[in-house]
């Protein structure tokens, strides 16, 4: 097959999972997901276990070591099935705690500890290198194999070329679809549906060739039995040591591998499709083994022997001419390799910068979580780290030579991540574990590991030299990396598992033992332990009300949550009966903040900035006790006591509230009525003078002319109060006739601005406006709604007291509403004018310098009202910010008029 | 706890026993599965690959048999007590079982 049609094929194969994903994000923000969300595509997406490893290496494996390469879709098996047992409490936990990847949640378990994160991270990090690497080669075999028409032809100039191109394809996919935005629960629906489609291709692909090698090649089941039977290689002898600990081995790499806790904690809509992916998931890898030992045995018979046994589901349809099928079986390789690496490298880059970058960076610059666009920073550091693990894969490949089988890479990187496993189960099962103890045990493991298996997977010499591997580390005989405390002729895999995992797992225990855990390392370690008792989730770990504002609050989540923030602030000052954006401080609320910030940025980087907010969390004596779990009845009670109390509290501070309103209400009622007669006085007071003086007879004609003037002047600043006074009964009493019409919001703003220029037209003003967004055509009273326009046009030209002054207009569109942001660069209003200002006569300077009478915002009020909209003062953008919002098309009140 | 039920309703004991076949599955299972590393002769490949695959494919309905059950109770609070035996909802750290 020519190649250029090959990598032709490959694209467009992209291109359809690329807008599948892009298919399905479009749905999911529209939150319209269906069957996207059902337990089927969960379990499909699971699948991502099965990587190139699976699709090229098994077969390879088996032609190898015949049935051993079972033990890795058993293990896993295993551990689904007994899902009751570990995996249920894992997606638990992930939920309650907004775990965004496995450095997190041994992270927070330990204390929201940064420096274990980081130990996680790099763990990964190193271990995952070689099984990214596997995907590369596999991938570069696949297409050399294809390139040249001869399977022996792979080993050729030119393919780490195609290891670069395909890196370099691999990241920039991951990019553009891991790090599109900034989620608060770090889901991606759209990859996990394109992964749900890649797992189908690559069932489809794997079964279609087994079933063509068992009834079109071997002649049907009982031959290909009879061909098993007949297979006599030395390696095809089972080890009962191998087996014993490949099957733990992969059992334990199926629940730390950071990519399936990705799918399968962070990416989880519904704990009961864990339920039904315990069974399906082991069917669906039982369907990917069942044809892996025909296909080899056909294989070894068939092909020359120096054919590369991990090509030959290409190789075998290829040499039967049967072109079709090979491409089809090509297509699922390349499923299984890029659905591999984009999603591991999207869980790492996450690990990245939310446990090592973020936390870092908040300590160089304590001030920044209070500045700055973090946002951004975040998604920048994402991306970085993206490529950073995708080329780490590609220098393992081109050092290690990219000449090893396929099975003994993947075995690595599965003993590396093992390493997590006693940190991951002691921390959820056992309260005593601490954070010194996680520490200790997974370094131990990690410097095994990498003494033991991962140095020596470099070709000797590279950087053990042959003198390490003979003699041992320093001479000494037993720190040789093969045998180490004289435990000679292990096989090298067992050995190194063997040893890493356990002295690992002793050193969390010991050092778990002796160590005393700080307070919050206890309230996080009931918090895990007991995550199915729903009384010990009320709130442990409390924050107590601090000195800082709710604002403060609200600038910092919205840098990290953006929009979303906004929402989750009032949806929380609703739920407390408060209006507007400012929820109360409370601990439960902080609490939630906290969690809601640890979805985008890591439960430690989310722990420090509400720290660098509010101070140190305070940990009562309450929550000691709670830790004790000795008075837990006393606790109760205390705790329902304190409840009420708090309801009650929080009663007395809304009635507070409310009677403050009022009182100042009244006390702006009187400040009107004076001020309107005032209002009132002063044109009619020139105007009875100076008719006084036309009525005297015998004056100059100028004199005349000068005091007509005057007079029909003042007379219009009457008529333009009485007007705005009659306007606001009128819209009051909701007896206002509107005139609907389609009409062209960016035009509007148009009008508005231009007629707005008309307030100090002397003062330099910049107004930014984005015309894309405002390409929106809506139904609404077009003159009604430019009124709004330029009263909040102008109003910003009038107070905005920054130079030179900067309106930023913002439009968005969000079901079926458009909202309208008018965000000043001046101080804004102080907050206990906040509520104020849409109140009638309520100017926030007493000095006559604005020129109203203060009704303007009033007006605009009870416009927004009619038009079926509102708006609202957004608090904590660093100046005046108005938010109008109204609906897309104003349905025409039923009867006219309301009554 | 003062108080635990010494008698469960039917139902709910029934619940609990079909948890401890949940957890028992995967030690079975994995007994099972290391039957064939135990005894070696040379010539078992095929025989030891069916009896794996068969193995499998039990394990996979097993589960699929106990999942509805098991999920369908994932919630810790207990339904109606049946009769005079009162269950009263219990802390699941606590669990009598």
């Amino acid at each position: 097959m020519p190649f250029n049609l090959l990598v032709l094929s490959c694209l467009i194969y992209v291109i359809f999972l690329f807008s599948v994903a892009f298919f399905v994000e479009r749905r999911a923000t529209q939150g319209r997901m269906g069957f996207l969300r059902s337990p089927l595509v969960y379990t499909l997406s699971l699948s991502i276990y099965c990587t190139a490893w699976t699709f090229y290496g098994a077969v390879g494996y088996a032609a190898r070591s015949g049935i051993e390469f079972l033990t890795v879709y058993l293990g896993p098996t295993l551990v689904f099935v007994g899902w009751w047992l570990i995996l249920r409490k894992l997606v638990r936990i992930g939920r309650q705690q907004r775990v965004t990847s496995i450095a997190d949640l041994i992270s927070s378990r330990f204390g929201k500890s940064n420096i274990l994160g980081v130990v996680v991270t790099l763990i990964a990090v190193i271990a995952t290198t070689p099984y990214i690497a596997l995907q590369l080669q596999s991938m570069t075999l696949s297409f050399s194999v294809f390139a040249q028409d001869t399977p022996e032809a792979w080993l050729l100039p030119g393919h780490e070329d195609i290891a670069l191109w395909v890196a370099a394809g691999l990241a920039l996919f991951t990019i553009l679809f891991g790090t599109r935005n900034l989620d608060a629960k770090e889901q991606h629906h759209g990859i996990v549906t394109a992964i749900a489609v890649e797992a189908v291709v690559k069932l489809v692909a794997l079964l279609a060739v087994g079933i063509f090698v068992v009834w079109g090649m071997a002649g049907g089941i009982g031959a290909v039995i009879d061909k098993i039977a007949a297979v006599d290689l030395p390696g095809w002898q089972m080890q009962a040591d191998r087996w014993i600990g490949l099957i733990a081995l992969s059992a334990a790499a199926v629940i730390s591998l950071p990519r399936l806790f990705q799918v399968m904690v962070v990416e989880n809509v519904d704990e009961a499709h864990l339920a039904r992916a315990s069974w399906a998931f082991p069917l669906y890898l039982f369907a990917m083994s069942l044809f892996i030992l025909p296909i080899a045995v056909v294989g070894l018979e068939r092909m020359p022997a120096e054919a590369n046994p991990d090509m030959l589901v290409l190789t075998l349809p290829l040499s039967e001419g049967q072109g079709a099928l090979a491409m089809l079986a090509f297509l699922g390789g390349f499923s299984s390799a890029t659905s591999m690496v984009i999603v591991e490298t999207i869980a790492l880059a996450t690990m990245i910068s939310n446990n090592v970058v973020m936390p870092l960076w908040l300590r160089l610059r304590p001030d920044a979580a209070m500045s700055g666009n973090l946002r951004g920073g975040v998604l920048l550091t994402r991306r970085l780290a993206i490529l950073a693990v995708l080329a780490l894969g590609f220098l393992y490949y081109r050092i290690s030579g990219g000449s090893e089988a396929l099975a003994a890479i993947g075995l690595i990187a599965f003993a590396g991540m093992a390493q997590f496993l006693p940190a991951l189960l002691g921390g959820i099962f056992w309260r005593g574990a601490t954070k010194a103890g996680a520490l200790a045990g997974l370094i131990a493991g990690f410097v095994v590991w990498a003494y033991t298996l991962f140095l020596p997977s470099f070709c000797e010499g590279a950087v053990l030299s042959a003198q390490v591997f003979s003699n041992g580390l320093f001479g000494l005989d037993w720190l040789r990396p093969r045998a180490l405390f004289g435990t000679e002729g292990m096989d090298p895999l067992v050995h190194s598992v063997f040893w890493s995992l356990s002295l690992n797992a002793v050193l969390f225990a010991l050092v778990s033992l002796v160590t005393f855990p700080d307070p919050v390392e206890r309230i996080q370690g009931v918090a895990f332990v007991n995550a199915f008792d729903r009384e010990a989730q009320a709130e442990r770990l409390g924050w107590t009300q601090g000195q800082a504002e709710p604002e403060a609050l609200l600038a910092l989540a919205q840098r990290i949550l953006g929009e979303e923030a906004l929402t989750f602030f009032e949806s929380q000052a609703r739920a407390q009966g408060k209006e507007g954006f400012l929820p109360d401080l409370t601990p439960e609320f902080l609490a939630e903040a906290e969690r809601r910030l640890a979805g985008s940025v890591g439960a430690a980087t989310a722990h420090a900035m509400i720290s660098q907010l509010f101070g140190r969390a305070t940990v009562t004596v309450e929550d000691l006790m709670a830790v004790a779990n000795e008075t837990a009845q006393i606790m109760e009670y205390s705790a329902k006591l304190e409840a009420k109390q708090e309801e009650l509290s929080r009663a007395a501070r809304q009635l507070r509230e409310v009677n403050e309103k009022l009182t100042q209400l009244s006390v702006q009622k009187d400040a009107f009525l004076s001020q309107i007669s005032h209002e009132l006085r002063t044109p009619m007071t020139s105007i009875r003078a100076f008719s006084e003086i036309l009525t005297e007879g015998d004056v100059p004609p100028q004199m005349v002319q000068e005091s007509g003037r005057i007079i029909h002047s003042e007379a219009v600043r009457l008529t333009r109060l009485l007007d705005d006074l009659l306007d606001l009964s009128v819209l009051e009493n909701g007896t206002v006739q509107l005139n609907l019409d389609l009409v062209h919001l960016g035009s509007m703003i148009d009008r508005a601005v231009q007629a707005a220029s008309q307030t100090r037209p002397d003062r330099a003003f910049e107004i930014i406006r984005d015309p894309v967004a405002e390409e929106i055509h809506l139904l609404t009273d077009p003159d009604r709604l430019v009124q709004v326009f330029i009263n909040l046009i102008s109003n910003a030209r009038k107070y905005c007291d920054a130079d030179p002054g900067v309106l930023r207009i913002v439009v968005r569109q969000k079901s079926g509403r458009i909202t309208v942001d008018f965000i000043d660069n001046g101080k804004g209003i102080p907050k206990e004018s906040q509520r104020l200002i849409f109140e009638k006569f309520a100017r926030l300077t007493d000095q006559m310098r604005a020129g109203g009478a203060g009704l303007g915002l009033a007006i605009v009020r009870e416009i927004m009202t009619n038009l079926g909209g509102s708006i609202t003062y957004l608090p904590g953008q660093r100046g005046a910010a108005f938010r109008v919002m109204l609906p897309l098309r104003l349905e025409k009140p039923a009867g006219g008029g309301g009554a | 706890m003062p108080g635990a039920p010494l008698f469960l309703a039917r139902a709910v004991y029934r619940r609990r026993r079909l948890r401890d076949a949940a957890r028992l599955l995967p030690v079975l299972g994995l007994l099972l599965m290391l039957l064939p590393a135990l005894g070696r002769d040379s010539s078992g490949d095929v025989r030891d690959a069916i009896y794996l695959f068969v193995l499998w494919a039990l394990l996979i309905a097993a589960a699929a048999v106990l999942a509805p059950g098991l999920s369908a109770t994932d919630s810790e609070a207990e339904p109606e007590p049946q009769a005079d035996l009162v269950v009263p909802p219990r802390r699941a750290s606590e669990d009598p079982r």
